[in-house]
């Protein structure tokens, strides 16, 4: 019995490569890895809102969503449908073209990065010998959406809100390819598919052991800080700017933006999970034998799916904790301490490597 | 202390038959059975579904309604369970604004611009003796006494302020009606016949 | 030498008389030198309240003053200005910063101008409301002043009357915001004002250079109301002023009725009425918690407050079938007696409230994002919060003690030991764990308290139609804010002739422009959360 994905892949190319000449079978395949995607993305961003609801509720003492459905697992599908139908309203004072750019700009950002994710054992869209540095690229355009966003909205709050979202980017994404480097430097590689492969006996936290573990954990603080989400969420600070950036947004494109949010949180998972904890790798132990025999019959999409809600339940946990950090603070832990740390960090990764005292 | 029995119009509590808007049912048979398109019909079942359980509030309050509105999104009472999930504070975003609280004159054209600033669909629930009729406060100079002069309201939910309970069932009422809308332009065709002869039956009775 | 010899002494000019409080009449011209000598000679640093007046002829003005050393003597100065047409008085907001905001509002309640006050903006209605309410000539055509559904653009230019050297006035205008800054409006919907508060802002990137506040937007008239309605009536109206403490604003009129009517009330009820002021502070200081919680980014702790507020409301609930708004202090006692579960409920929420504010501490105030936000954050001298006279937690906070249940002991307060909480950072972590000390505080009231609830009449009987005698009467109470009092000037009529009630969220209003300048947006809604005020208690 094979439950991996990658088997009903190969039955679905052999039949159509046996039916179809090759340019109609490429063709076929490439739309229905588009359409996957797009489903994909759709599905996950409303499970991710339904489960941070739950968990929300949670921590709140509330029961959440559970009327539409069992345990109201259908809220987020009503909340689409009504979304897909409000209002877009037409706003006078806005620079057009960029109002209605933007949002595309964030939702298409996200999409990209996360179309370039190694999902399971061969299940990755496309497969760059610098994957690494692609998702760090890609990813940084969705800023650009946010200050369009916000500039283009000609509204006071937006205007903040996008400076503050520019400057917490720009900061962040120093920590976050900062720590990447680390593990870039201990394996050698950015493509994302060697990098799985090399964690088959041991992930890479553990081989590169304290700094690999110090830049998974400002990994994950940098890139929850990228997500745009609490305590990081002064962009749209609530309290503070009603809705931030995209105070003026209404239907669809207001939409967008809020799934893009949630896709982020699982982008940033799924790259943490990718890069220090063996992306679809199942869990090995050196010596164990009969464990890893044990571990290896878990597909490997299962194994991805539960590093990454894994590290977005903590993500959860940390947003539904802490109260919001005010921006000079937020520069603070960045300049003063995030990135000197990452700095440092590769230093000792860098020994580590040299004098091979990694496992 | 002893507790009498309340009497309305004439009426004690007891002969006075509580009526649960059943209309709104009885008016979506009527509906169907003068027959409407069935894709058209099931279609708009699915909007109205899609809408009635996802309505997002307005972070808007003006005085002691405010709290208890804040309660009814807390852990005891918790409104998420409805769909009501998201409060968002910027009006572009929201479907329904509850006006919970007195409104003067003041605050007459800052109401007007909010309703105005959302997108559509939107609704209105009137939250408090204040914003429906003044309230304590309707013999002052300052109080605009039915909130319903400056927008159009869906629901009233009466008490001053009414409990969470109250305005969980308000707020349930509201869904009762959104999912009795009509979306289509065919449906809408059929809605105001029946609407019509609605219309000509009263004129009889 | 008696304070009464002193200022007679001192002010040949004035009328002094002993009513309830001492009170000193003065005329136009000598109020500027009544003022003085009282604020530099004697001490009274502290303006409680200034009230406008009608008396049918002539418009005046009564301030209650008192000294930052024994806040609970209050001194009463009255003046009078003849002209109805043009009347002027001349202003105090230099010898007491808190007259500023009092006097706006007075002009756009009588339409007295004051000279050489920096700011005479109506304060609660539109610029263009015609007419003065609180007059007794008001006319109330609503034609006058009709429903208005456009929003019309906030003006940046004030008046000021100045008076020029030859004793002659001068109007003058200037601009507070100019065409160069960039200003943000923070409400009046904008979830961080707790209700329609209206500040104008202006930044230089994220930092605050100056902030205006626009109030009225929550202005409901009720001390005109009061004026036309019966004293039992009345008692409604007070709940919905400041509705977190519903409870000890009903007190609060109550006492002066039944003080000026010298009606003896029963222990019992004393206890009752102080035992349920101190459930509605905890109420009042848990929602205060929560939305400082949740205005500072943390959801999650707002919730945790309401829940625990909810077993304090139940208790309400059962004791007088309300909620929030009580409705349960009536003139000679209390609505309804207490019911017998009572006491074990109050027992059972004394232990869960103690864990709860451990726990409460430990998720917030421990918290190192939280702590570095509210350290050091608007700080508020203690001369600013006795000159803007910024009482309750966010006063003792500072330094200022001015607990009216410890100055002018009420109630069932002068049989129970307590400490008043006292801070002297004066910054924002010292308001907000003010207001978590003080809950526990309010639990040890109601220790000693709920076990030794004497037998007796739960309600004196009073005449059916309530006539206070002829007079001015004041009442304090502390309330969740500050000191909460109510005035009542009364003719012998079965309504009053003028009601006042000093609002205890005004003066914090009036401190957010000086302790928030140069600290960011942030700090601005942090700083707001830890004032704590009501928006309806403030327009009244």
């Amino acid at each position: 019995m094979n439950l991996e994905l990658r088997t009903l892949m190969q039955l679905i190319d052999e039949g159509l490569r046996a039916n179809l000449p090759k340019f109609w079978a490429v063709a076929i395949e490439c739309l229905s890895v588009g359409l996957a995607l797009l489903a994909g993305y759709a599905v996950l961003a409303m499970l991710l809102i339904y489960v941070e609801r739950k968990v929300c509720a949670w921590f709140q003492v509330r029961i959440g969503p559970n009327r539409v459905g069992p345990f109201g697992i259908f809220q987020t599908v009503a909340d689409t449908l009504k979304m897909l139908l409000k209002e877009v309203i037409p706003i006078n004072h806005v620079d057009r073209f960029l109002f209605y750019t933007a949002p595309f700009v964030v939702i298409a950002a996200s999409m990209l990065t996360f179309a370039a994710l190694p999902f399971a054992k061969g299940i990755q869209a496309i497969d760059f010998n610098i994957g690494v540095f692609y998702i760090m690229a890609i990813s940084s355009i969705s800023i650009l959406g946010i200050l369009l966003a916000g500039w283009s909205s000609n509204n006071k709050f937006s205007m903040i809100g996008a400076m503050r979202s520019g400057a917490q980017m720009i900061s962040y994404e120093l920590s976050v390819g900062l720590s990447l480097l680390a593990i870039v430097m201990l394996s050698g590689t950015m493509q994302l598919s060697t990098l799985v492969e090399q964690q088959a006996d041991l992930w890479f936290i553990f081989q590169g052991h304290v700094p690999a573990f110090i830049a998974f954990v400002i990994y994950l603080i940098a890139g929850h800080a990228e997500t745009n989400r609490g305590p990081f969420d002064l962009p749209e600070a609530e309290s503070e700017l009603t809705a931030g950036f995209h105070t003026e947004y209404s239907g669809i494109h207001f939409g967008f933006f809020y799934l893009a949010e949630y896709l982020n949180m699982f982008i940033i998972a799924g790259i943490a999970a990718t890069v220090f904890l063996g992306g679809w790798q199942p869990l090995h132990i050196p010596g164990l034998d009969g464990f890893n025999y044990v571990m290896d019959f878990i597909p490997s999409f299962i194994w991805f799916l539960a590093k990454v809600f894994f590290l977005i339940f903590l993500s959860l946990w940390v947003r539904w904790t802490f109260p919001r950090l005010r921006i000079d603070q937020l520069l603070h832990l960045e300049w003063k301490y995030l990135m000197p740390l990452s700095l440092l960090n590769i230093l000792i990764m860098a020994v580590l490597v040299v004098m091979g005292w990694h496992f | 202390m002893e507790v009498k029995d309340i009497t309305l119009q004439g009426k004690g509590t007891k002969d006075i038959e509580f009526k649960d808007n059943e209309y709104l049912e009885q008016y979506l048979q009527e509906l169907r059975a003068n027959g409407v398109n069935i894709f058209v019909e099931k279609l708009d079942m699915l909007i109205n579904w899609g809408r009635g359980n996802s309505v997002w509030p307005l972070t808007f309050a003006t005085s002691c309604c405010g709290i208890e509105f804040m309660s009814v999104g807390a852990a005891r009472y918790d409104f998420a369970r409805f769909g009501f999930e998201v409060t968002r504070s910027s009006p572009r975003q929201a479907d329904v604004i509850v006006v919970a609280g007195t409104i003067v004159y003041k605050m007459a054209p800052v109401l007007k611009r909010l309703y105005d600033q959302m997108a559509d669909p939107k609704y209105v629930v009137a939250m408090g003796s204040c914003a429906i009729s003044g309230g304590p406060f309707v013999k002052s100079y300052h109080v605009v006494n039915n909130v319903c002069d400056i927008i159009p309201v869906d629901v009233y939910v009466p008490g001053c302020p009414p409990r969470p309970e109250a305005l969980l069932y308000g707020l349930m009422q509201l869904q009762r009606k959104m999912k009795v809308e009509n979306f289509l332009p065919d449906a809408q065709k059929a809605q105001k016949k029946i609407r019509k002869k609605l219309k000509e039956v009263e004129v009889k009775q | 030498m008696d304070l009464q010899e002193k200022i007679a002494s001192l002010l040949p000019s004035a009328t002094i008389e002993q009513a309830q409080y001492l009170t000193i009449s003065v005329a136009k011209n000598d109020l500027r030198k009544a003022a003085e000598t009282l604020r530099h000679q004697l001490g009274f640093d502290i303006l409680w309240s200034l009230t406008g007046m009608d008396w049918g002829t002539a418009l005046g003005v009564v301030y209650h003053l008192a000294s930052s050393a024994k806040p609970g003597e209050i001194v009463v100065l009255k003046t009078q200005a003849e002209d109805r047409e043009n009347p002027m008085l001349h202003t105090v907001c230099d010898l007491w910063a808190t007259a500023e905001l009092n006097e706006r509002e007075v002009y756009a309640m009588f339409g007295i101008r004051f000279i050489n006050n920096p700011d005479m903006r109506k304060l609660l209605l539109n610029e263009n409301w015609v007419g003065f309410p609180l007059r007794k000539d008001y006319n109330a055509d609503p034609e006058l002043n009709p429903l208005n559904l456009h929003s019309d653009e906030v003006s940046d230019l004030r008046p000021k009357l100045v008076e020029q050297a030859d004793g002659t006035v001068k109007e003058e205008w200037d601009e507070i915001f100019t065409n160069k800054e960039y200003i943000v409006n923070i409400g009046p919907q904008h979830p961080a004002t707790h209700g329609v508060l209206h500040f104008r802002v202006s930044l230089d990137g994220e930092a605050i250079k100056k902030v205006d506040p626009h109030l009225g937007y929550i202005h409901r008239g009720i001390e005109r109301m009061c004026e036309s309605l019966t004293y039992p009536q009345m008692l409604h109206l007070t709940d919905r002023l400041d509705y977190l403490s519903a409870h000890m604003n009903r007190h609060a009129i109550c006492m002066c009725v039944e003080n000026a009517l010298q009606l003896e009330i029963p222990e019992r009820v004393k206890y009752i009425r102080t035992l349920m002021d101190e459930l509605t502070r905890i109420a009042s200081h848990l929602l205060a918690w929560s939305c400082m919680c949740m205005d500072m980014g943390g959801l999650t702790a707002f919730i945790y407050g309401m829940r625990d507020r909810e077993k304090i409301l139940s208790i309400f609930d059962d004791t007088c079938g309300g909620r929030l708004i009580t409705n349960y202090n009536i003139i000679g006692g209390v609505m309804a007696d207490i019911k017998p579960g009572f006491q074990k409920q109050v027992k059972e929420f004394i232990p869960y409230m103690r864990k709860m504010l451990k726990e409460h501490n430990a998720i917030y105030t421990g918290n190192v994002i939280a702590k570095n936000r509210m350290t050091g954050i608007g700080h508020m001298s203690r001369e600013l919060s006795i000159n803007q006279v910024v009482s309750g937690p966010s006063g003792r906070a500072s330094g200022f003690s001015s607990d009216m249940r410890k100055h002018r002991p009420y109630g069932a307060y002068d049989k129970v030991k307590f400490n008043e909480i006292m801070r002297t950072e004066g910054d924002t972590f010292a308001r907000y764990s003010a207001r978590l000390e003080e809950i526990s505080a309010s639990l040890d009231i109601i220790e000693q308290l709920i076990d030794n609830i004497p037998e007796g009449q739960s309600l004196v009987k009073t005449k059916a139609v309530i006539r206070l005698p002829e007079g001015e009467y004041m009442e304090w109470v502390e309330a969740a804010r500050g000191a909460f009092g109510v005035y009542i000037c009364s003719k012998g009529e079965k309504t009053p002739y003028r009601v006042k009630f000093r609002s205890t969220g005004m003066p914090l209003v009036a401190v957010v422009d000086e302790i928030s300048r140069d600290e960011k947006i942030a700090d601005l809604i942090a700083i707001g959360g830890s004032l704590d005020y009501v928006v309806p208690d403030i327009d009244r």
